[in-house]
Formats: structure tokens, sequence, C-alpha cells
């Protein structure tokens, strides 16, 4: 049986691996979902709500400021830890996907929020200031102008968003099992099976690569510029 | 159409300290005129014109749109009223990520029209800037002027009742500066649209404006119709057109007149004429023609041998003859 192997891995831990490939698929999907939909509104909001902005709200501004920069000054495996009895709550569940999913999407978000705030940032004061002398409404300049011109600087923030989440769904995982992460310790870790270890590790530079390149590409695709 | 009264506008810097960009302004802008702001950097033209959209909210003053006060509008009011007033800007903020028909689109996309009126405006009014090959193509692969043709276009979409334009030709070659006023022009006499532009550009009142405001250090130092303002003595305007003339002195029994023909009277041999009919030299010293949309406006530096009520009988004969002189020094 031992003999039987392909470079030194052990074929019958494939099913494993692709198992544990597509559990972290589901886990950065899912969380990507999660992280865009509270972390583009909260970029928003960063940059509207700014001195100058057209929502100008200085304290509404401050309070966010400060959450974020809390959030993203927490180290991701102490919130991991810290979040269980929220992700109890939240999510009915700490372990699996469900489990892994919450913490990666909470911790995330300030991260995101930051992304999605340079990115808008970008935007030509001039651009914004053209649709208000057109009578645009804020909503109006926020979705067709903000966001709309943007969107080579929001592919590319959610790009990096992606590839840090890859890094961070291994150790979410490892807490609450599943995923790539999960089997790399189960395997490589405890098991000293190396060349499962290695061929997580393969899995995942490829995942990178191709999100990086995929990222890249649209964003050339739509920038007009 | 547009009335502002005793406006003024103090911005305040983050270290605290005030700025006084306007400083009790009044204009009045007649419908379908084209009326120039013209003055130095930070003049506070740039202010008075984004106050008129409330771009900028004024300090105090007040600013009447067709008959709008501007300053006490609601939200909602306020973006009604914008739609009604069309802008241009220096650097044309244009919509990168937007085709030119996009762009064109846009005010009437935020107004709601229905998809298949806007198709039909859109190309109407390319057509009017003459981008109708260009409707597909992105900002970055157009010039200049096509930018500010779509910038143009834009603003006209939704039928405005007002052009403001803010430097629309500053970043511009004098060529394509041409094609635009000119551009500008055509659309105030076809469309009878009254247009504001302010420019630091001589040129460009002298090419279209039919009244002018000088403006410097927040306050309009005069305004009236191009022509009277550039002819009349003293006028800040015409001593911007002129030839510098610092430094001449008169000879013993003369005096030096600056004299302004506008009009027909410009193409006249009116100095060789009255240099005849008071049976005396006159020696030229300085001059220029030059033309303010279609009028010739001619100036020259003169020397007239003549002092006391001599001189004032020559001067009583040039204004007869419709020119306007100003005695610069005597003899
Ligand atoms: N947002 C602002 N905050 C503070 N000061 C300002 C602001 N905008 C303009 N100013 C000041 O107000 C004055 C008038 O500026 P404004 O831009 O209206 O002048 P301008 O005539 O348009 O000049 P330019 O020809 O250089 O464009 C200047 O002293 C300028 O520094
Ligand atoms: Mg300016």
């Amino acid at each position: 049986m031992a003999e039987q192997t392909i470079l030194g891995l052990d074929p019958s831990r494939i099913p494993d691996i692709l198992t544990a490939t597509w559990e972290t698929l589901l886990m950065v999907g899912w969380a990507v979902l999660g992280i865009l939909a509270f972390g583009i509104p909260l970029g928003v909001l960063l940059v509207v709500t700014d001195t100058g902005g057209i929502l100008e709200n200085r304290p509404l501004n401050r309070v966010l400021g400060f959450v974020v920069n809390l959030g993203r000054s927490f180290p991701f495996i102490i919130l991991l830890v810290a979040l269980v009895p929220v992700t109890r709550r939240v999510m009915g569940t700490t372990i699996g996907l469900r489990g892994a999913v919450f913490p990666l999407i909470v911790a995330a978000i300030p991260f995101m929020g930051r992304q999605v705030e340079s990115a808008l940032r970008e935007v030509d004061r001039g651009l914004i200031e053209a649709a208000l002398a057109m009578g645009a409404t804020p909503g109006q300049v926020i979705v067709r102008v903000l966001l709309r011109e943007a969107l080579p600087g929001l592919i590319r923030g959610t790009t990096i968003m992606i590839i840090s989440l890859i890094g961070y769904s291994a150790m979410a995982g490892a807490v609450g099992g599943g995923g790539l992460g999960d089997l790399a310790i189960r395997y490589g870790y405890m098991r000293f099976e190396t060349p499962v270890m290695i061929a997580t590790l393969i899995i995942l530079v490829i995942m990178v690569q191709l999100i990086q390149w995929l990222g890249d590409w649209l964003a050339r695709l739509l920038d007009r510029r | 159409m547009i009335r502002i009264e005793n406006l003024t506008k103090v911005y305040t810097t983050p270290d605290g300290r005030q700025i006084r960009a306007l400083d009790g302004v009044s204009l009045h802008v007649r419908r379908g005129e084209i009326f120039g702001v013209i003055g130095p950097s930070g003049a506070g033209k740039s202010s008075l014109i984004r106050c008129i959209n409330l771009l900028e909210r004024p300090t105090s003053g007040s600013i009447q749109v067709d008959g709008k006060e501007m300053t006490r509008l609601s939200g909602p009011e306020l973006r009604r009223e914008r739609r009604q007033i069309g802008m241009i800007f220096q650097h044309f903020n244009l919509f990168w990520s937007r085709t030119v028909a996009e762009n064109v689109a846009f005010p009437l996309e935020i107004a709601g029209w229905p998809r298949e009126k806007i198709r039909r405006r859109v190309a109407e009014l390319l057509e009017l800037v003459g981008l109708t090959d260009k409707a597909k193509a992105y900002p970055a692969q157009l010039s200049g002027g096509q930018k500010q043709r779509v910038g143009i276009a834009r603003a006209l979409a939704a039928e405005p009742k007002v052009l403001l334009s803010d430097e629309a030709t500053s970043a511009l070659d004098p060529e394509t500066t041409d094609q635009i006023l000119a551009l500008l022009r055509r659309i105030n006499r076809e469309l009878g649209l009254t247009i504001l532009l302010i420019t630091h550009q001589m040129e460009v009142v002298k090419a279209i404006c039919d009244s002018v405001a000088v403006m410097s250090q927040g306050r309009v130092l005069e305004a009236g119709p191009v022509l009277e303002l550039a002819s009349r003595p003293g006028s800040h305007l015409g001593r911007m057109l002129l030839p510098s003339w610092n430094g001449l002195t008169p000879s013993p029994g003369s005096s030096l007149v600056a004299l302004t023909f506008a009009g027909q009277v410009a193409l006249e041999p009116v100095v060789t004429r009255v240099a005849r009919d008071h049976g005396m030299d006159i020696n030229i010293l300085a001059g220029e023609l030059d033309a303010f949309g279609s009028v010739p406006v001619g100036r020259l530096l003169v020397e007239l041998p003549r002092v006391g009520e001599e001189l004032q009988a020559v001067l009583a004969d040039l204004s007869a003859r419709g020119v306007r002189w100003e005695v610069v020094a005597r003899g």
C-alpha cells in the first residue's frame, strides 16, 4: 500500500484533500459575500460622512473610524476565540463551515471597509461635483458615480481581501473544523504526513495565483482611464 | 435671468483662518446674453459661479435664477433647479467609466427619463456638438476639445435655461479654444441660452461676451456691456486691453490723449479728418485694432499739439464723431 504513492502522497488521502479544497472554497465564497455586503456600505459611509463628503457627519465618521481601527487591531486568532459565544448565538454552531464563516466575516469587514474607502477616495472630486450640479441625489452620486467610477479599485481591493481571507480561512478551519488548514494540521502536523501538507500548500498557492490573475484581469478590463 | 445681490462667501480654513472670497458681489445677467466674469487668480470667480448653483453655500446675500431665490430652496427643490442649470468645467469632469453617449445621458438618467427618449435626445446633442461618430468612445480616447464638447452636450442635455462655465477653455490650446468658444456662441444664438462664464483670458471676453464684470479680491470693480466698458475712459477693462503707455510725457504745448473707436467708426479715417479740420499734425504713439465679437474696436494713443480751450474744441469734435477719449497727460 505504502509503495503506491504519487510523489510520496498516499492516494487514499486524495478524497480528503478534494473535500477540504471544496470546503475552503465554500468558506471563502460565503465569507466574501458577507464581507462585501457589509464592507462596501461601511467604506461608502467612511467616505461620504467625512469632512467635505456629500453626507458630512463628523461624529458618525469618528465613531466608524474608531470601530474600524479597533476591529483591525485585534489579531485574528484572538478574535476567533473571543467570538466563539457570538458565533454560537448567531450561527447556531461554532464548528464546520457555518462556525468558521462568521468570524471570518467579522474580522474582514473593517479591512474591506478601508479597502473600499481608499478605492472611493480615488474618484475625482470634480466628478462628484459635476453630478451634484446636474441635480443628482446623494444616493445617485454613491451608486452611479462613486461606486461605478471606483469599480476597478474596488476589484483590486476585493482581490487583496480574498487572498488574505484564504490564509485566515485556514486558521478559522483549524479551530472550527474543515478546509485545507484543518487538513494540513490534522495530517501534516499531528500525523507527520508531510506530503499532505505539501499538497495543501500547492493547492493554496494555485488558488491565490488564480484569484490574483483574475482580479488583475477584471480590473484592467473595466479600467477606462 | 441671474440676479446676484450683495453676495459674500467666507471660507474657514481647517486652521481656523477666515478667507473672504466674495465681498458684497452684485451682478445682473440678462436673459439670452453671454456674461463674462474676468479677474486675476484668487479674485473669487470660481467661488462666485459655484455659489450660483449652491455647490458652495453663500455666507450671505441673494441669488436669483429665473426669479427663484436659490439660497432658500429645500434639498429636492434645489436638485430640481440644478437640472435647469447646466455647468461645464475646466477639467471637463467627464465620467471615465462611461462612453460619450452614456456621459451625455447621465443628467437624463438621474432625472428619470425613459430609455427611448434618452437615446433620441443623446443622438440630437451629439449631432449638435459634432461628436456623433464618437458616441461609443470613452473619455480617455478623446482630445481636450472633444472632451469639452462632450461636457457641453452633457450640460445641455436636460435643456437648461442657464449654462455656467468655469474656465471651460483654460486647459485648451488656442485653436481648440476658438472652436469651443464658437460652439458656445452658436448655442447661445440658436438656443437662446443664457451663459455665465468665468475666465482669466481676455480673449474669451473679446471673442464672445456681450457683458462683462471685472473682479478683483472678492469684489466686482465694474460691470456692463463689453463695448461700452472697454471704451469707457478709465475703465479697468479698457486698461487691460490697451497697450501700456506708462512713462510717456507730451512735449510742451501738447496733450496725450487715448482714443477709442468702437464699431463702424473704427474703420473710418477719423484721425486724419480731425487733423485736417483743425489744421494740425497728430502724432500717433501707440495703437491697436481689436475685435469684440464681430465689432471692431480701435485704440490709439495720440499726441495733440493743443492745450487748454483749443484742446477742448478738438475733443468736442472727436466726441461728435463718436470717438471716446481720455486725456492721459497734459504738456
Ligand atoms: N474651499 C476653500 N477653502 C478655503 N479657501 C478657499 C476655498 N476655495 C477658494 N478659497 C479661497 O478663496 C479665494 C477665491 O478663490 P476662487 O477659487 O474663487 O478664485 P478664482 O478667481 O476662481 O481663482 P482662479 O483663477 O485661480 O481659479 C482664494 O483666496 C482661495 O484661496
Ligand atoms: Mg477658479
